[in-house]
């Protein structure tokens, strides 16, 4: 599970960050705290469908459930598992 | 009782002459935008009303009074004139929602400078164009944002100043480079306005056409008289008011409405400086007891998405007013903001060239939902014939929607761009670009855009800048760029591509190329689909048939397509 949350926290921090930006932590809010806007979103869920060869229904891909990296890990994880 | 009262008394009635008395301007006297926000509250004894209450995402909260707003623009302005910015000086604020951003605008304002805001999710391109496109001489920036200016400004030798607003010291300052700390500064009591009259430029906002690069929007100091009085009848606003503005002032509503109409009537309202989250809109507006709300359809069908039970956790039983702009507000938004909160939103419609809302739903009058409502007095809009512009005489035929020049807050040009300016007018009409019908009882319904820009959750977003993007990514050969439909952002920008010999379509590659348009131009632009085809369909001269893609996402008939380089 720390794999996978360290795999997402680097692709937020390589992709949504510039290089001056306040570090963040698995807990850290990405959407409520406008490190990832709503567009920028889809190129996120575009990446953990790649790279966990799984889709993830627009209704589930809410704001709120991309707004961290734990619980985007714990999305992750409800679909890779079924 | 709303502000505004009986639609065909006013109408006949109006004169913007009524907004000039109410802010005790003549003409040809000294008008200066800053000014009417802060001092001349302060001057009508409202120096310690609250006039804007900021909340971060992170429970951060500031509180300004009016002489605050006051004294920080002052600041502002003597900080900059101490620079050596000059009156007619282009002076970007490319900041987050902080409140540097609503006081540096008026600041700026008050020197007689331009100020030009830009959205801070904006990638270098996007940035460097509309830099370079105003000759800027200045740019407000933070941290977070500095690395993308620091990457253009050595191809940007107007731009002299680069001011960090939450410059720490951890890292040592470049060239060009100096902060500014609203907190630390000593505050500025008396600032000499600069002496702006009505014609002198004041606000530059860079919007999206079909084709070449954006065009810089330019503002009076007069646009104000529009703003002013749009913002009361239109938005209801009150001096109780509790008001919050959602737009972000890197885009025309966040300036027009989210800065100069409230504050020019001494309105207290709210920033929220974070990302979108159902609960945490509606713990907001429960927090401040919101009043007036001002929103996009974009936002809405977001909320509408999140459900109705989460509504239930909440009092919202304070807000009185709800609106909405930036794209068409579809009925079923209308009809569910009254099942959820009791009352509609009503639909504003005008765009960055208009600077103020043109055509609406008015308080106080029936919402036809979906509908885009009925023209401001002193605006006279029609729905004009393509062939000959001229109006049509009859209700419900579909046309371009065109105004008569002539209100206060009209831009006045495209910066450095005359033959665009004047393209816009046909036949006495200036042409918004937009379809629509007008119905038997006066009202507009919205058809669609008359070219192919796209409006993205109420941005616009030019085809032509995003297909010249694409083609600098190392893997793409020819591009075409459309819209496709999308529940939320109405339309979102779709990418059709063809790859160069040695490359292979593929997932990774869609995302590569996604992820490069988003940090070169922004977020908005973004394709969020890619699709890896053969070839565009193209005219025999070689021009790419962007209807065809058009028609092909959207259901629609192709048309006529006897000028295809195939067939």
């Amino acid at each position: 599970m720390d794999e996978l949350k360290e795999i997402i926290k680097n692709y937020v921090i390589n992709e949504y960050l510039e290089p001056d930006s306040d570090p963040i932590d698995y807990e850290t809010p990405l959407i409520s705290g406008g490190i990832v806007d709503s567009f920028s979103m889809v190129s996120l869920k575009r990446f953990l469908e790649n790279k966990y060869n799984i889709q993830i229904p627009d209704e589930k891909a809410t704001p709120e459930a991309f707004d961290s990296v734990k619980k985007i890990a714990d999305l992750v994880k409800e679909f890779v598992k079924s | 009782m709303p502000n505004f009262g009986n639609y065909e008394q006013i109408i006949k009635d109006f004169s913007w002459s009524i907004s000039e008395q109410e802010l005790d301007y003549k003409p040809g006297q000294v008008i200066n935008i800053g000014w009417y926000c802060s001092d001349r509250i302060c001057q009508q004894g409202k120096a310690d009303k609250t006039a804007l209450i900021w909340e971060g995402f992170s429970g951060a909260k500031k509180i300004y009074t009016y002489n605050d707003v006051r004294l920080c623009s002052n600041t502002i302005a003597r900080f900059i004139t101490g620079l050596g910015i000059n009156a007619g000086e282009r002076v970007c604020l490319f900041l987050d929602r902080i409140p540097e951003l609503y006081l540096g605008f008026l600041g700026i304002l008050k020197t007689g400078a331009i100020v030009q805001p830009l959205f801070s999710a904006f990638g270098e391109e996007s940035l460097f164009v509309r830099l370079e496109n105003a000759r800027t001489s200045a740019i407000f920036t933070q941290k977070k944002h500095l690395s993308k200016v620091r990457k253009i400004r050595d191809k940007l030798p107007d731009l002299k100043h680069i001011i960090i607003v939450d410059y720490d010291g951890k890292s040592p300052l470049q060239e060009r480079e100096v902060p500014f700390s609203m907190e630390n500064t000593e505050k500025i009591e008396n600032y000499e306005v600069y002496p702006t009259y009505a014609e002198t430029p004041s606000v530059l906002h860079y919007t999206s056409g079909t084709t070449g690069q954006p065009k810089g929007v330019q503002h009076v100091h007069y646009s104000l008289i529009s703003q002013y009085i749009t913002a009361k009848w239109v938005l209801d606003l009150r001096d109780d008011d509790l008001y919050w503005c959602t737009a972000d002032p890197g885009w025309v509503t966040g300036t027009s409405y989210g800065i100069i109409g409230p504050f020019s009537l001494g309105v207290t309202q709210f920033v929220l400086d974070s990302g979108f989250s159902a609960e945490a809109w509606y713990r907001f507006i429960e927090r401040n007891r919101i009043t007036v709300w001002y929103s996009a359809p974009t936002a809405i069908r977001s909320l509408m998405k999140a459900g109705d039970e989460i509504i239930k956790k909440f009092d919202l039983s304070s807000l009185r007013h709800l609106a909405s702009v930036g794209e068409p507000l579809n009925p079923e938004a209308v009809n569910w903001s009254i099942r959820v909160f009791g009352k509609p939103f009503h639909d504003t419609y005008w765009q960055t060239e208009t600077g103020c809302i043109v055509i609406t739903n008015f308080p106080g009058m029936s919402v036809k939902p979906g509908s885009m409502g009925r023209p401001f007095p002193g605006i006279t809009a029609t729905v004009l014939n393509h062939s000959n512009h001229e109006p049509y005489p009859e209700p419900g035929r579909i046309g371009l929607i065109g105004l008569k020049p002539g209100w206060p807050s009209m831009m006045r040009t495209y910066w450095n761009n005359e033959e665009a300016y004047k393209n816009k007018f046909r036949n006495g009409w200036y042409l918004t670009g937009d379809r629509a019908r007008i119905d038997k009882d006066g009202y507009f319904w919205f058809v669609g855009r008359d070219d192919d820009v796209i409006n993205t959750g109420g941005h616009l977003v030019s085809p032509f800048e995003v297909e010249s993007a694409l083609l600098e990514h190392q893997a793409v050969a020819e591009s075409a760029v459309v819209s496709k439909p999308d529940p939320i952002n109405m339309e979102v920008v779709k990418a059709y591509v063809t790859l160069k010999p040695g490359f292979t379509a593929s997932k990774d590659l869609e995302l590569d190329i996604m992820n490069f348009i988003r940090k070169k131009l922004s977020p908005l632009a973004m394709p969020q689909e890619i699709e890896f085809v053969d070839s565009l369909p193209k005219t025999r001269s070689g021009k790419i048939m962007r209807r065809i893609l058009h028609a092909k996402e959207w259901g629609e008939e192709i048309g006529d397509t006897s000028t295809l380089e195939n067939e």
